[in-house]
């Protein structure tokens, strides 16, 4: 069981700040989050895009702006479960709360901060009839353990980078690759892009272009798939294949927490906007592009801000009985739990002779 | 500046006349968000990049607008539903070139 004092959900600029709002009132922190590394949409969507409203900032890479707050929080040693979704939460008596991912690791924090973003990235799947019935029988929308594709057939969709890099890899294990997209133009890195030409004029990956896969059979176990060439339904043909892998890129939904038992409103949560931006159930608070309330903005500056006030309020949740006035960090300076300190320089008072 | 008059057919098939302004900067997709013509979260969700495609729709009329950019050609060769007639709305600036302008939101993904 991972202990922590803010179990943060979302690592997201909002949830990593939380970190360090938390860690300037020595409240510890841990987050979820499922995707494989943090920042959210900023690492997994825009990394190279610019930002222009961050304040102080005229501009900043998406990707530069996570790599500086995971700087600016690394004294404060927040714990990541990472790869993995917040699935369910239990109330404890004491009000305390547990949290449990979908791969089991359980979280027990007295407060939990949603800070979400639009939702959990899940894996885009393609309108396909019969698609969900093959699903873990043939049907994957991620890979997990390449080994399982030796000496099978497997067919890509998609056009992207991870469609084109999966299928170099698995040109050298699997017995037979056949990458189909819509288009004859990929969007990839252009060494990935060169590299499947390769592949495919030494004949180790088939590509199928312009077409789509749009039905898939078998018995039990995925047994082929139907291709339309050209947009073509007369030019339809069937392929077998061991395996069909659909690989459009992620798309953000709610997920788990839509059944928390919280106020959802236009797929976002409410939450006291005159306070501390708590939920409906106290000790849960929605920060950031997951919450609503009346001229809410989806922006990481408001985000935040959100933040920064649920720490204050988190922390006199903890701590009922203590008086704390916020220090300004130019005053109290930052002293990370790894025994950093940061803090300004003193000024030097001399006369002059 | 003028507004222009748009047609946009919601994803249950219910038709508004629109009065888009076209000194805003706004595009096809901020529109339909303004007018709440979409539930707020099934529509724009990546705030207008072309790197999702919740605001596909299809072009109904012979209105001319402007080509498609390579990030939207991209997104559409990936895009689900997608038919010849297909956009993405966010890459749409509302001007006054596009007065009389039809459009069908395309269905949300699932």
């Amino acid at each position: 069981m991972i202990k922590t004092d803010i179990l943060i959900i979302g690592a997201g600029p909002t949830g990593l700040f939380t970190v360090f709002e938390a860690g300037l009132l020595k409240l510890k922190c841990h987050i979820i989050d499922t995707l494989a590394q943090p920042g959210g949409q900023l690492s997994e969507l825009y990394p190279k895009k610019p930002i222009y409203d961050i304040p102080g900032f005229p501009e900043v890479k998406a990707g530069d702006l996570v790599d500086n707050l995971m700087e600016q929080i690394k004294s404060f040693q927040p714990g990541f479960t990472l790869g993995e979704v917040a699935q369910d939460i239990d109330k404890q008596e004491d009000g305390s709360f547990i949290v449990t991912t979908n791969k089991g690791t359980k979280h027990h924090a007295p407060i939990v901060a949603i800070a979400g973003g639009l939702g959990s990235f899940e894996p885009r799947k393609p309108p396909i009839q019969n698609l969900a019935q093959f699903e873990d029988k043939g049907v994957q929308y991620m890979i997990r353990n390449p080994e399982e594709f030796q000496g099978k057939s497997v067919v890509i969709a998609g056009g992207g980078d991870s469609a084109l890099d999966w299928s170099i890899y698995l040109a050298d294990i699997a017995e037979e690759v056949t990458l189909v997209h819509r288009r004859n133009e990929f969007r990839g890195a252009l060494e990935s892009v060169d590299r499947v030409k390769e592949l495919k004029d030494m004949g180790k990956i088939k590509l199928i272009t312009p077409a789509e896969v749009v039905d898939v059979y078998g018995e039990n176990h995925l047994e082929g798939v139907m291709i339309r060439k050209n947009n073509n339904p007369a030019e339809d043909f069937p392929l077998s294949a061991d395996y069909f892998i659909p690989l459009f890129g992620l798309s953000p939904k709610l997920g788990p927490i839509a059944n928390w038992g919280l106020e959802i409103e236009k797929n976002a949560i409410k939450v006291d906007n005159t306070l501390d931006y708590q939920t409906n159930i106290p000790g849960i608070y929605a920060i950031g592009d997951v919450n609503t309330y009346p001229g809410k903005l989806k922006l990481i500056l408001c985000g935040f801000h959100e933040a920064t006030l649920m720490c204050q309020s988190a922390y006199q949740k903890i701590y009922p009985n203590k008086r704390y006035v916020m220090k300004y960090t130019t005053v109290g300076g930052v002293t990370g739990f790894d025994g950093s300190k940061k803090e300004a320089p003193k000024s030097v008072v001399r006369s002059i002779d | 500046m003028q507004d222009v008059n748009i047609t946009i057919i919601d994803r249950d098939g219910v038709s508004h006349e629109i009065e888009a302004p076209t000194d805003m900067a706004m595009n096809l997709m901020e529109i339909v968000r303004s007018y709440e013509l979409a539930p707020e979260g099934t529509i724009g969700i990546c705030g207008g990049m072309a790197m999702c495609a919740s605001c596909q729709c299809y072009i109904e009329s012979d209105t001319d607008l402007p080509e498609k950019e390579g990030d939207e050609e991209a997104m559409l060769a990936e895009a689900f539903f997608v038919k010849e007639n297909s956009r993405l709305g966010c890459q749409i600036p509302i001007t006054e070139d596009i007065e009389g302008l039809k459009v069908r939101l395309a269905p949300e993904e699932l």
